[in-house]
C-alpha cells in the first residue's frame, strides 16, 4: 500500500514538474521495466526512503556526499516533486562535469606515463576539454565527432590526445578502442570478418603523427600520402562502413570525417545504444545488456524494448546525455530500495532492486575528507620539478592517472589500461578494511580534521553532537536505539566523550552503510 | 604482446593454448582449465618456495657495484678504481661492498642484464613483469603472478597477505596488471627503522588492545544496515573481511611485524636504517611463509651528486644484503628462498661532469646488473660479461624475461602457462612462450639452475 501510495505521488510529480513529455518517458520507461519484472517473475522492491534517495542521488550523480545541511534541506522540504526537483538541481552542479569527466578519462586512458604515455601537459588539456564539454552538456554526437576529427597540438588541441595513448599507433589498434568506447564492441569477440575489420581500419589509415620544437608537443593529423595496404592482395584498402560499401573519399580528404558521419548518424545501430547503455550501467551497476562494453549479437539485452526506448530519446533529443541521465534517475527502477524482497532475492540480471556496490576509490576517499575537512596530497614526479596537487583539490579532479596513491590502488581505481569497464574494480578486500579501520591515514583525518573538530566543540550536548554525526556521515538521523548507543559510549569513553565522539565518526566511517552506496 | 586472438575456431585445442588466447566464450572454460593444468610444473620439484626482491629504484650503476671496471678509466670508475676481491676466486666486486664480497659463493652476478630501455617507467614495467610493452594489456609484476599462484586461491592461509611491499609500492605501472586488485602488493607504509613500525592498518600506534576491543563492539553494535541487507553477497563478504582483518589486528600475525624482540646485534648487524630493517623484516615475513616480499628501495636515479651518494648508499646496502643472506642461510632459509637484487636499469658507464651533473650518471639500460642468491640458484657464479667499460654486454645477453622465467621456473611455475585476463583472453606468463612472436633472448639461467 505504502508503495503504491509513493508511485502515486511519484507520478504525480513529474505531471506537475517536468511537463508532460518528459512524465510520459519515465512512465513508458517505468511500464516496460515493470513488463520484464513481470515476465522474468521478479517483482520491485518498495521505493527507498528520502534519505537513502538523497544521499543515492548525490553519490552516483556528482560523486559527492551530501552534506548534513543538504540532507536536512531536503528532508524537510515539503514539496511533492522534491525528488526530481534535486536531479535537476544535481544534474546542474559543477560536480557533475567533475564526477563524469573522471569516468570519461578512464575510459579514453587519460595518464601521463606508461602505457599511455600522454604526457602532463596533454594530460591537463585533455581532462579539462572533457570537464568542459559536460559542464556545457555538448551533444554526445558533437563530443565524439570533437574526439574522432581533431587534428592539431596535444597540448592546445585537447581531442587529439584520443590518438596517442597507444603504445603501437596501428589502424587496427585505433579501431579496436574506437569500437570499443563508441559501439561498445570488443572486436575479438564480435565476430566481424577480418575484411570488415580491414574496411574499417581504413578510416584511421592516415593518421599521422610530428614533434614539434616544444618539448613534448605532438601533432596529429591526416596524411593524404598514407594508405591501408590489404596485408595479401597488397592492394590499397579504402574506407568502408560495416555492411555498406567501400567509400570513394577525395584522396586529401580525412577519412576519420567520414567515419564520424557514418558513427554518428541517427540510423547508426551502435553509436546511441552503446551509450544509453552504459549511462544506465553506471547509475544502476548493470547494463541492459552487460557487460555494457560487451555488446555482441549473443550477449542479448534484458530487455531490448527499454533499450530502443532509451536510443530513440537520444537521438530525438539531440544527443542530450542528462537527458537520459534524467529520465533513468526519476524512474521507479533508479528509485527502489536496495533491500531484496523474499520475492525478488533472485533476481541477478534485471532490476527489481538497487544494487547495493562500494563507492569508487576517488568518491569514497572524497567523502572521508569532506566529514573531517582534509585533503589528499598528490604529486607526480614528471616533470622536473615535481608537481604537487593542493591539498584543497578534489580527488575525483585528479586529471592524471599516473597519479597515484595507496588508497586509490587499494580501492581499485582503474589503471587506465584497457578502457574496459572493468578496469575499475570496486569489489571488497581485507586491505580496504584493514585500512578503513586501523590505518593512520585515517585516524590521523579522524583525529585531526578541523571539520570534525568544529563539529565537536559548537554542538551543544552529546544528542545534537550525535544527530550531526549521523547526518554528515550517514545522511540521515540515527533510530533512537542506535542514539542510546552512541550516547552510552560517549559517555563512559576511556578519555572522555570527546574521545568517545571521534571513535563514533570511526564507527559510522567503517559501517558498510557508508562504504556501500546502496 | 603475449595475447593473440585466434583468428579462427578451426585451431586445434593445442594450438590455441599455444597462442595463449581462446576464440569463442563457449571455448573458455575448459580451455581454460587444460591450460591451467598443463601449466602447472610439479610443485614438489619447485626449489623455491619464496622470492625476496630488493627493489633499487631509479637504476644502480652496475660499474660501482656489481661489475666494475677498473681498466676503464678515471671518466668511467671515478672515485671506485680499487674493486674489492671477492671469496671466490676471480670474482671482484664494487670496493664499497666489502661484506658482500666475503660470501661471494652464496650469490650469482648477472653482468648480462639488458633491454636497451632508458625510461624509469618502460623499464621498470619490463624488469618487473618480465614483458614487453604492449598496447591493451598491462602484465602483472612477479609478485602479482606469485600471489596468483601461490595465494589464497593456491592454498595459502596465513593473514598477511602473500604479496607484501616494504614500505611502499613501485608505483611506475600498476603491479597487479591485469591480474586485477586482488594481487595487488600490500604495503606497509610506516618505516620498520622506527619502532613501533606502523604498518598501515595492522599497527596502529597509540591505539590499545583494549580500545580496540571496545571500538570493535561500538562498530559491530552500529552497523544495523549490514544487519538490515544480511545475506546480500556484497554485505557477507565485508562482514567476513572485518573478522579477518581484526585477526590481524588482535592476533598473532601482528607478532611478525615486531621487530623490536630481534636480537639487538642482529639489528645492527643489518644496519639501523630503513633498508637494512626492511631486509630484516623480509626475512621474518618469508619465515612466516609469505611467498613474494618486495623491498622498493628509493634513492638509486643519481643523476648529480653521484659519488657523495653511492658512498652513504652502498655501504647500507652491503650490511643490509650480506646480513639477509647471512640470517637467510643460518636459518636454513636460503636454500627456499631466492633473494633478487637489481634495478630497471643500470646508469651511464661514462661519468657526466659538466654542470648540472658535475659528475652524475644517467640512465642506462643496455648493460646493467642483478644479484641472484638462493631458492636453487647457484652461488659463486658470474653470468655474462660486458665491455671494458661496461657499455654493451659482450656474451651471454639476460634479458629481463629470460630472468623471470629462470625464477618462476625455480619456484615451480611453468613459465609456458597461462593467466587470465579480464577480456577473457589469457596470456603467457612469459612471452618466451608465445612462439609466434620473436623475442630476444639469451636462454633461462641455465648455467645457475
Amino acid at each position: 500500500m505504502k508503495q503504491m501510495l509513493q508511485v502515486v505521488l511519484i507520478a504525480s510529480v513529474f505531471v506537475a514538474l517536468c511537463g508532460r513529455g518528459q512524465a510520459a518517458s519515465v512512465k513508458r520507461i517505468d511500464a516496460l521495466v515493470r513488463e520484464k519484472q513481470t515476465q522474468t517473475g521478479f517483482p520491485p522492491s518498495d521505493i527507498c526512503s528520502d534519505s537513502v534517495f538523497v544521499r543515492r542521488a548525490y553519490i552516483d550523480v556528482i560523486g559527492t556526499l551530501p552534506t548534513a545541511d543538504e540532507v536536512r534541506r531536503f528532508l524537510s522540504n515539503r514539496n511533492l516533486n522534491k525528488r526530481a526537483e534535486l536531479i535537476d538541481e544535481l544534474l546542474q552542479r559543477p560536480e557533475f562535469a567533475d564526477y563524469w569527466a573522471l569516468k570519461w578519462c578512464d575510459l579514453l586512458r587519460v595518464k601521463s606515463e606508461f602505457p599511455s604515455n600522454l604526457w602532463p601537459n596533454a594530460v591537463q588539456a585533455y581532462q579539462y576539454w572533457v570537464r568542459d564539454a559536460f559542464k556545457h552538456n555538448m551533444p554526445y554526437d558533437q563530443f565524439a565527432r570533437a574526439l574522432l576529427t581533431t587534428s592539431g597540438s596535444n597540448f592546445r588541441d585537447a581531442p587529439v590526445n584520443f590518438y596517442r595513448p597507444f603504445q603501437e599507433r596501428t589502424p587496427r589498434k585505433i579501431f579496436d578502442t574506437v569500437a570499443l568506447i563508441f559501439m561498445g564492441v570488443r572486436l575479438d569477440k564480435f565476430g566481424w570478418t577480418e575484411e570488415q575489420m580491414l574496411g574499417m581500419d581504413a578510416f584511421f589509415a592516415k593518421i599521422a603523427y610530428k614533434k614539434t620544437a616544444e618539448w613534448k608537443e605532438e601533432v596529429v593529423y591526416s596524411d593524404p600520402e598514407k594508405k591501408m595496404i590489404h596485408p595479401v592482395t597488397k592492394e590499397e584498402v579504402r574506407p568502408t562502413p560495416l555492411g555498406g560499401v567501400p567509400l570513394n573519399l577525395d584522396p586529401f580528404a580525412d577519412p576519420r570525417i567520414a567515419f564520424a558521419d557514418w558513427l554518428v548518424a541517427p540510423d547508426n545501430p551502435w553509436f546511441a545504444q552503446n551509450i544509453v547503455n552504459r549511462i544506465w550501467f553506471w547509475l544502476m551497476g548493470q547494463g541492459i545488456i552487460h557487460e555494457a562494453d560487451d555488446i555482441r549479437p549473443d550477449n542479448k539485452p534484458w530487455s531490448p524494448e527499454l533499450l530502443a526506448y532509451l536510443r530513440k530519446e537520444l537521438v530525438d533529443n539531440k544527443y542530450d546525455l542528462k537527458h537520459i541521465y534524467r529520465l533513468i534517475l526519476n524512474s521507479d527502477a533508479y528509485q527502489y530500495s536496495s533491500i531484496m524482497t523474499p520475492e525478488n532475492s533472485g533476481d541477478i540480471a534485471g532490476f527489481s532492486h538497487y544494487r547495493a556496490r562500494r563507492l569508487d576509490a576517488e568518491v569514497l576517499i572524497d567523502a572521508i575528507c569532506q566529514i573531517t575537512g582534509t585533503g589528499e596530497e598528490y604529486s607526480s614526479p614528471i616533470p622536473e620539478p615535481f608537481t604537487y596537487i593542493p591539498a584543497s583539490q578534489r580527488t575525483v579532479l585528479l586529471a592524471d592517472g599516473s597519479i597515484k596513491s595507496q588508497f586509490l590502488e587499494m580501492f581499485g581505481r582503474p589503471g587506465r589500461d584497457n578502457s574496459l569497464e572493468s578496469d575499475r574494480n570496486n569489489s571488497v578486500s581485507v586491505f580496504q578494511t584493514l585500512h578503513l579501520l586501523n590505518s593512520s591515514h585515517i585516524q590521523k583525518k579522524i583525529m585531526n580534521g578541523p571539520r570534525l573538530r568544529k563539529l565537536m566543540t559548537s554542538c551543544q550536548g552529546n544528542p545534537e553532537r550525535v544527530n550531526l554525526l549521523y547526518l554528515e556521515i550517514l545522511s540521515r538521523m540515527p533510530a533512537p536505539q542506535e542514539q542510546k548507543i552512541a550516547l552510552d559510549y560517549m559517555a563512559t569513553a576511556e578519555g572522555g566523550s570527546s574521545a568517545g565522539f571521534y571513535d563514533l565518526a570511526w564507527a559510522l566511517i567503517n559501517t558498510s552503510e557508508f562504504i556501500l552506496k546502496h | 604482446m603475449n595475447a593473440k586472438t585466434v583468428p579462427s575456431l578451426s585451431i586445434t585445442r593445442r594450438n590455441a593454448l599455444r597462442l595463449g588466447m581462446v576464440g569463442a566464450a563457449g571455448m573458455m572454460l575448459p580451455n581454460w582449465l587444460a591450460t591451467k593444468a598443463a601449466g602447472a610444473l610439479d610443485p614438489l620439484k619447485a626449489k623455491a618456495k619464496s622470492v625476496i626482491q630488493l627493489w633499487l629504484w631509479g637504476g644502480p650503476c652496475h660499474l660501482d657495484t656489481f661489475d666494475p671496471k677498473p681498466d676503464a678509466g678515471y671518466d668511467y670508475f671515478g672515485k671506485y678504481d680499487k674493486p674489492v676481491a671477492t671469496n671466490v676466486n676471480g670474482i671482484r666486486i664494487g670496493q664499497e661492498l666489502v661484506k658482500l664480497a666475503k660470501m661471494a659463493d652464496k650469490y650469482s652476478l648477472l653482468r648480462g642484464m639488458t633491454h636497451g630501455n632508458g625510461g624509469h617507467e618502460t623499464a621498470s614495467y619490463m624488469v618487473m613483469t618480465g614483458n614487453k610493452p604492449a598496447d591493451g594489456i598491462v602484465n602483472p609484476s612477479v609478485g602479482a603472478v606469485l600471489s596468483y599462484k601461490k595465494g589464497y586461491s593456491a592454498g595459502y592461509t596465513g593473514l598477511i597477505p602473500p604479496y607484501v611491499a616494504l614500505t611502499k609500492p613501485q608505483g611506475r605501472f600498476s603491479e597487479a596488471g591485469f591480474l586485477g586488485a586482488k594481487y595487488q602488493p600490500f604495503s606497509t607504509g610506516g618505516d620498520p627503522a622506527k619502532t613501533p613500525f606502523a604498518v598501515e592498518g595492522v599497527i596502529a600506534d597509540g591505539i590499545s588492545d583494549e580500545r580496540q576491543q571496545k571500538r570493535r563492539e561500538l562498530l559491530g553494535n552500529l552497523d544495523t544496515f549490514s544487519r538490515t541487507l544480511e545475506g546480500q553477497q556484497i554485505i557477507e563478504k565485508m562482514t567476513k573481511n572485518k573478522q579477518d582483518a581484526y585477526s590481524l589486528i588482535l592476533g598473532e600475525a601482528k607478532n611478525t611485524f615486531d621487530l623490536s624482540k630481534e636480537p639487538e646485534a642482529l639489528r645492527k648487524a643489518y644496519g639501523q636504517h630503513t633498508l637494512g630493517q626492511s631486509c630484516l623484516q623480509a626475512r621474518k615475513l618469508v619465515e612466516a611463509g609469505v611467498p613474494f616480499v618486495s623491498i622498493n628501495a628509493q634513492g638509486w636515479d643519481t643523476h648529480k651528486k653521484h659519488f657523495e651518494m653511492m658512498s652513504q648508499m652502498l655501504p647500507q646496502l652491503d650490511s643490509a644484503l650480506s646480513t639477509l643472506l647471512q640470517d637467510l642461510s643460518d636459518r636454513g632459509l636460503l636454500d627456499t628462498t631466492i633473494v633478487w637484487c637489481g634495478g630497471e636499469f643500470g646508469r651511464t658507464p661514462k661519468i657526466d661532469w659538466s654542470a648540472p651533473w658535475s659528475g652524475g650518471r644517467s640512465h642506462y639500460g643496455k648493460a646493467f646488473s642483478h644479484l641472484i642468491a638462493g631458492g636453487g640458484f647457484k652461488g659463486g657464479q658470474v653470468v655474462g660479461e660486458t665491455s671494458l667499460r661496461g657499455e654493451e654486454v659482450v656474451s651471454r645477453p639476460i634479458y629481463p624475461w629470460d630472468l623471470t622465467a629462470s625464477i618462476y621456473e625455480q619456484l615451480g611455475i611453468d613459465p609456458n602457462g597461462a593467466l587470465p585476463t579480464p577480456d577473457g583472453k589469457l596470456a603467457f606468463i612469459s612471452p618466451l612462450a608465445d612462439k609466434t612472436v620473436k623475442i630476444e633472448s639469451g636462454g633461462l639461467l641455465r648455467e645457475i639452475m
